[in-house]
């Protein structure tokens, strides 16, 4: 089925995961403390997962390029 | 305090400027990156030749919208922290579009398809089911359609103006240049927008927090309120709140590509790679909406009180903004909500005039068929028009998150054929039947909440109902796939 380069890289593609997995269990994050800048942590944790993910899709990106 | 201000010569002279400059853009886009707007693919995807930049303005300009800016603000400014589940959902949209779009990108050049519905019609043959997927399409966007009215509506009358003439203006502007320019005039105009909103959102979370003591000192008033007005909200979620958040932060990621808006600006784009890259640049819009949030906390530590809940970002601008920002923060707002409007309309149109018409019209020429999208375009505008200058706002945003189920339905016909070919017509067409009841149905019952309470083993999940709906639509269509005959290879283009 997969070309023989795809699957080489096919579990980079896994790390793409990460990102539901921090966001969407809750537990994780939903807290106040420890706050930063003034920030609860519910917000700056989530905040930081904007770059996290952009990271992490450019992983991947250079990885199956 | 009362919700009609005065009008401002200097804040409405500035609004009016910006409209102005964006008008000339719609119109003298026709001439950019010259294309024979006569045919579909020219006036409906811009050509097909939007690079890395242009389709990052254009997809940002598109996806965040002016109902994005007036609601999102609106709901954290009314239950704190719930509210906030837009900032995770506009994050795991991103692994999901550079995974997937790509692929679909590939597909949809490869044989010249337009729409979500082309590429079910390229898979699976036929014409009902694509029909299907094309009216699912065009259903779901028209209210959405309708609320980007009502964020215009928020801010022209935050400019001490009332009345729906303004309204009717600026939309019979935007459904004439639509009308000649196409994509090219959302994708031009996008540029004016994005960097607007930048410059007004940097300047607010900037500006704002200091006049009113700082980030600490904002959240603690916004903790104060909450505390004081109890019930389900706070500025972190109860734990009950943690599924309801959590599943409509990702039935939103599912379906926000699935909408022929979003569609048509990633099929715009100029090949696959620049899909991919955007993926990784377009998070810079997401961390910008929930800045964007955050001005309704802004607004409670500012000690804003409004009637309705969408009146907040004007209000907080209004108080602590001068008169010249505000004109300028007004129209960055109403210009988010013509670029979105525009590609709407333009991709419901795509959807009619490829999907649909040609079961009622035969001889369809390349002409004939940009000449009716051209048509259905203006169409679906004064329709969202009419929608909100005769109906009660409610029933559009009801319509939108009925839409939002809606649209989510035809995520297995889109995604899962993209990597397997198990699954056939009548599997899809059931699933996609079943999950519209079901979402349908659970969304009446709940009074037209988005979440339904879930009771599985004792335990109560309140859950987002387009998700709901969608498990029931996949099974349904894997069970029903495997009981009918498989589908009929179709060649695969390289």
């Amino acid at each position: 089925m997969k070309t023989s380069e795809e699957t080489k890289h096919s579990w980079l593609w896994l790390v793409l995961l990460i990102p539901y997995v921090a966001l969407l269990w809750l537990p994780f994050y939903n807290d106040t403390r420890p706050s930063f800048a003034g920030f609860p942590f519910f917000y700056w944790y989530q905040f930081l997962w904007v770059p996290l993910t952009s990271l992490i899709i450019y992983i991947v990106y250079r990885g199956v390029k | 305090m009362s919700d009609i201000v005065p009008v401002n010569p200097v804040a409405m002279t500035v609004f009016i400027a910006f409209f102005l400059l964006v008008t000339v853009v719609g119109f003298f886009a026709a001439r950019w990156k010259r294309g024979d707007l006569t045919q579909l693919h020219e006036w409906g995807l811009g050509g097909r030749q939007f690079g890395t930049v242009i389709s990052w303005f254009l997809v940002g300009g598109d996806f965040y919208t002016a109902y994005t800016v007036i609601a999102v603000p609106a709901l954290v400014y009314s239950v704190g922290a719930y509210g906030f589940f837009a900032l995770p959902y506009t994050i795991i949209v991103y692994p999901f579009v550079f995974a997937v779009m790509p692929k679909l990108w590939k597909v949809a050049h490869a044989k010249n398809h337009i729409t979500a519905a082309d590429y079910v019609h390229g898979e699976y043959g036929g014409k009902w089911f694509p029909a299907a997927v094309a009216v699912t399409g065009i259903v779901a966007t028209m209210p959405y359609i309708a609320l980007q009215l009502v964020g215009m509506q928020v801010v022209i009358k935050g400019l001490g103006v009332s009345g729906e003439l303004p309204l009717i203006v600026a939309f019979v502007i935007l459904a004439l240049y639509t009308y000649t320019s196409g994509l090219r005039a959302p994708a031009m105009i996008a540029f004016v927008k994005d960097i607007m909103i930048y410059i007004v959102v940097i300047a607010a979370v900037w500006l704002i927090p200091s006049k009113l003591g700082g980030y600490a000192h904002v959240f603690d008033a916004a903790d104060q309120f909450f505390k004081a007005k109890g019930g389900p909200t706070g500025i972190i979620l109860k734990p009950t709140q943690f599924t309801a958040y959590a599943s409509l932060a990702l039935g939103s990621a599912l379906a926000a590509f699935m909408y022929p808006h979003t569609m048509t600006a990633v099929l715009s784009s100029s090949s696959a790679a620049t899909v991919r890259k955007n993926a990784i640049f377009l998070p810079a819009y997401t961390l910008l909406l929930g800045l964007i949030a955050l001005l309704g906390y802004m607004a409670i530590a500012a000690g804003i009180k409004v009637h309705s809940a969408s009146d907040v970002v004007p209000a907080l601008f209004g108080q602590l903004f001068p008169s010249w920002f505000v004109g300028f923060a007004a129209a960055a707002i109403a210009i988010s909500a013509l670029v979105p409007a525009a590609i709407m309309s333009i991709g419901a149109a795509n959807l009619f005039t490829r999907n649909l018409w040609p079961l009622m019209a035969r001889d369809i020429t390349p002409e004939k068929e940009a000449k009716t999208a051209k048509l259905v375009s203006l169409v679906v505008k004064f329709g969202a028009l009419l929608f909100i200058v005769f109906l009660p706002t409610q029933y559009a945003i009801d319509l939108q998150l009925l839409g939002g189920v809606w649209i989510l339905q035809i995520f297995p016909a889109i995604v899962f054929s993209l990597y397997t070919r198990r699954l056939n017509t009548p599997g899809l067409f059931l699933g996609w039947l079943a999950g519209i009841v079901l979402g349908t149905g659970m969304a009446i019952a709940q009074g037209l909440k988005p979440v339904f309470a879930l009771h599985l083993g004792g335990a109560t999940y309140p859950l987002y109902i387009g998700l709901i709906a969608l498990a029931l639509n996949i099974v349904v269509s894997f069970v029903v796939s495997m009981v009918t005959p498989r589908r009929a290879p179709v060649p695969q283009a390289t």
